[in-house]
């Protein structure tokens, strides 16, 4: 085990150089030059326009640019932006907020989902299942922008039972509307898994053994069924998981949270390249880590798969 | 919000009844109602993430703009029809439009208790102007003797003679120089600015009707919070207690929030309400000219575009363009069909200049000039209007050029680029092989500033390079004619010639379109499009 974890980790270092060097080259290749794009639709003064060039390094070759932001990067130095910022205090300001968007998104999604597609599976071709299945429909079938000005319309303008954007500082409160729009999709997803894996579940031998043993529904619903249904959704989940930590552009915007996805989505029309990339970059290693954390889940779930 | 007004209201006739029963015998005078403006109530606004540090001489976008003017007081202040009047200034004095002696106001003083003098003036000017501390907004002082763009030069017409007294020399007469003293690139600076100037773009210091709230007040990409600066003596003195200025990323949710009640103040209406905000919000809706102009320029060196056929072929595609149509349809009425290249909300404009008829819809004058054109050299290919992606450009472009190919039986189409950035590139670099879009907001309000800075010969915003010697003669005789009216004369006789040749095509002047909530009061727009905020009032 420890050392599958070491070889998982070091499997990291590659990925890591690899995305910074390819999302750097990506930024690098944009068209247009973002100086320019500071000055509005006013031209700026072409020795002035050298001058802030060389301050941004945006005079040298890629490679030099490449190699300042490496160097920069094991100095714990991730730039800095247009607006005098630290990339990293960028980093440090949002990534927590969108982190807990994230986990309330997630904890919705999963109890409610797999709540909902435990009773579904098990009543089986009732109202609560057909109804759940209609419902489930409709949301994976809306973008989510329409279930956000839907939800920001009814709940923050009509009713008032909300904020209609995120205040300063994020507070949760203010969150846990945009939180379920976000958990509305995967919500559905995990709906329809839970259901249709419980439905195989409850025709396997050892339920019927479990059964017959004398053991009670309550004994064997979560025991038995829930925990080896799963396995899918787990899997589901720690994917999905890593899309929420990465930033929801769309609900970040139309909420106006100062997450992730909000900020990436300025730095990129801005063309404040060592932004995106440090952004990026710890997007990548968000995903490598949540990947991990899902494969060793499993090893909870289902007792034969060990790592060695 | 309407939970919660229920609520309260619950709250509240608990209260009175509870008084009633209590036969309110305690005989306490009533608390004063109504009228009486709330002096420590905090305005919420809308705004968006400063690009840059918030030093005045670096700021050259709205964001960081709204805030720079509210904690910042210049020389001159401009009221809601841009109109300028001293403010730190005690009088502005020329004989010859070239030479300025400024006098200061006694004993003004910055939030820090630290006075501002013709010195706090002098050498923020000359920090400004510097090439080595890279401003953006350092072209404002190239007009002063000793400017230059290609090394480090103090400018040595600038003089603090005393304490309140600075003397300017300018490279040539500009009458309308004083009333660019209201722009923020042409703030003071107190002496701590200088010493540490990262630390005060972070945290600025400033002699403007408010101050932040505290250090750290500036939360990046959240919000920034200013309260009033009682230091402040001048017209601006703010009616209300602070502003809350919220960064948004998308006038949407800022919109949302003005009709959920989070926002007072709303300067920008989503594109997509531009059709119901004026129902939603009733009068409390704003919707009035600014000071910007929207075109598009047809450069010359483009082919068919060049000479005396280039000057038929403008006229035509000018004439092909239904203006009035476009605005209605597509802005809502946001937008006001151009009659000049300036702006209804300058000093000077005026909707009846010779040939302005030319940006007037008028389908058989355009295929008459688009023949005679065709007799020079035969049209061939695509007329094509280029314009950035990200902004909101695409419905426009598509309707003008629909117009143009429906007038004119040529095959004509937008050309979208993805970023502005982009966009501006090729322009900046004339490699960009179509028409592109255009425009202009004004820095401070006065004709030149729409006129030299585009059409003179070598202007740095002259994109389509256009030049013409009695256009640029008549653009001198104006700026050193020190009486506005005969200035502004002149520079209506410029534009006479521009709209023989149409460096650029003009369009329309957009609107600012805004709106506040129930609890504020005397919300009134400025010629800049930013709600004048010391005087709104608030509960």
């Amino acid at each position: 085990m420890p050392r599958y974890i070491l070889g998982r980790v070091l499997q990291a270092i590659p990925v890591f150089l690899g995305t910074t060097f390819l999302i750097y080259f990506m930024v690098f290749a944009m068209p247009g030059d973002p100086l320019l794009a500071l000055f509005g639709d006013k031209t700026p003064n072409p020795s002035l326009l050298a001058q802030l060039r060389a301050q941004y390094h945006l005079d040298q070759p890629f490679i030099v640019q490449y190699w300042y932001y490496m160097s920069g990067i094991f100095q714990g130095n991730l730039g800095v932006a247009f607006s005098g910022e630290p990339v990293t205090a960028i980093l440090a300001r949002t990534f927590p907020v969108t982190a807990r968007l994230a986990v309330m998104a997630l904890l919705i999604q999963s109890i409610l989902g797999i709540g909902v597609g435990l009773v579904s599976g098990l009543r089986k071709g009732k109202l609560f299942d057909a109804s759940a299945l209609v419902v489930s429909l409709i949301l994976i079938s809306l973008p989510v922008f329409v279930i956000a000005f839907v939800a920001q319309f009814v709940f923050g303008i009509e009713l008032g039972w909300a904020r209609t954007t995120v205040g300063a500082g994020a507070p949760t409160v203010d969150l846990i509307l945009p939180a379920f729009v976000l958990a509305s999709i995967s919500f559905a997803v995990i709906v329809r898994l839970t259901r249709s894996s419980v439905i195989e579940t409850q025709g396997m031998d050892f339920v019927r053994t479990a059964y017959s043993k004398g053991l009670g529904r309550n004994r064997v619903i979560p025991v038995h069924i829930l925990r080896n249904s799963l396995i899918p959704v787990v899997t589901y989940l720690g994917t999905d998981f890593g899309v929420l930590l990465v930033g929801a552009t769309v609900t970040e915007g139309i909420f106006n949270i100062p997450g992730v996805g909000n900020t990436l989505y300025q730095a990129i029309v801005r063309g404040q390249g060592p932004t995106v990339v440090s952004f990026v970059t710890v997007m990548v290693l968000l995903y490598l880590v949540v990947n991990l954390l899902v494969d060793l889940l499993y090893g909870l779930l289902d007792p034969r798969i060990r790592y060695v | 919000m309407k939970i919660r007004r229920v609520t309260i209201g619950v709250i509240a006739l608990a209260a009175a009844g509870a008084l009633v029963l209590s036969g309110c015998a305690t005989g306490s005078t009533p608390a004063a109602t109504g009228a009486a403006a709330n002096l420590a109530a905090i305005v919420s606004t809308n705004g968006s993430e400063p690009q840059n540090p918030l030093i005045p001489t670096n700021t050259n976008e709205t964001g960081g703009g709204k805030i720079v003017d509210s904690i910042f007081a210049g020389l001159v202040s401009y009221d809601a029809t841009g109109a300028a009047s001293n403010d730190v200034a005690d009088s502005i004095t020329t004989t010859d439009a070239q030479n300025y002696t400024i006098k200061l106001k006694a004993d003004q003083k910055f939030s820090n208790g630290e006075a501002v003098t013709a010195k706090s003036f002098v050498d923020a000017w000359q920090y400004g102007a510097l090439l080595s501390t890279k401003q953006l907004n350092s072209y404002f002082f190239d007009d002063i003797e000793g400017f230059s763009y290609d090394a480090d030069s103090p400018l040595t017409g600038l003089v603090a003679t005393d304490a309140t007294t600075i003397t300017v020399k300018l490279k040539q007469p500009e009458a309308d120089w004083p009333l660019r003293l209201g722009y923020s690139a042409f703030m003071p600076l107190p002496a701590a600015a200088l010493t540490d100037i990262a630390a005060f773009g972070e945290n600025p210091i400033g002699n403007g009707p408010y101050k932040l709230a505290e250090t750290g007040a500036w939360k990046h990409n959240v919000e920034i919070n200013l309260v009033t600066n009682s230091t402040y003596t001048g017209p601006r003195t703010p009616k209300n207690g602070g502003l809350k200025i919220v960064f948004y990323a998308s006038s949407t949710a800022a919109y949302a929030d003005l009709q959920g009640g989070n926002l007072d103040v709303l300067d920008a209406v989503p594109s997509a309400n531009l059709a119901t905000f004026k129902a939603d919000l009733g009068d409390r809706a704003v919707n009035q000219p600014a000071a910007i102009f929207q075109s598009f320029t047809i450069p010359e060196r483009l082919a068919h575009f060049g000479g005396e056929e280039g000057k038929l072929r403008r006229a035509a595609i000018s004439h092909a363009i239904n203006r009035q149509q476009i605005t209605d349809v597509i802005f809502e009425g946001t937008r006001t069909p151009a009659s000049d290249f300036t702006s209804p909300v300058i000093n000077g404009w005026s909707n009846s200049l010779a040939g302005a008829d030319v940006l007037a819809f008028d389908a058989t004058k355009a295929k008459e000039e688009w023949a005679k054109a065709d007799a020079i050299s035969p049209w061939t290919g695509s007329f094509q209007i280029a314009y950035n992606a990200d902004g909101d450009h695409q419905p426009w472009v598509d309707a003008v050029t629909n117009s143009v190919k429906n007038t004119l039986g040529i095959d004509a189409s937008g050309v979208p680029y993805p970023t502005f950035a982009q966009a501006r590139t090729l322009i900046t670099n004339q490699t960009i092989t179509t028409a592109f879009r255009t425009g202009w907001q004004a820095d401070y309000p006065s004709l030149f500033n729409f006129l030299g800075p585009l059409y003179a010969t070598g202007a740095g915003s002259n994109d389509g390079r256009y030049s013409n010697p009695a256009f640029d003669a008549l653009l001198t005789q104006g700026a050193s004619e020190t009486d506005i009216a005969k200035a502004n004369e002149t520079f209506q006789k410029a534009q006479e010639i521009l709209l023989q040749d149409l460096p650029a095509i003009p369009l329309w002047y957009s609107n600012v379109t805004g709106g506040y909530g129930t609890g504020v009061e005397n919300v009134k727009f400025g010629w800049n499009s930013v709600p004048i905020y010391s005087e709104i009032t608030k509960g």
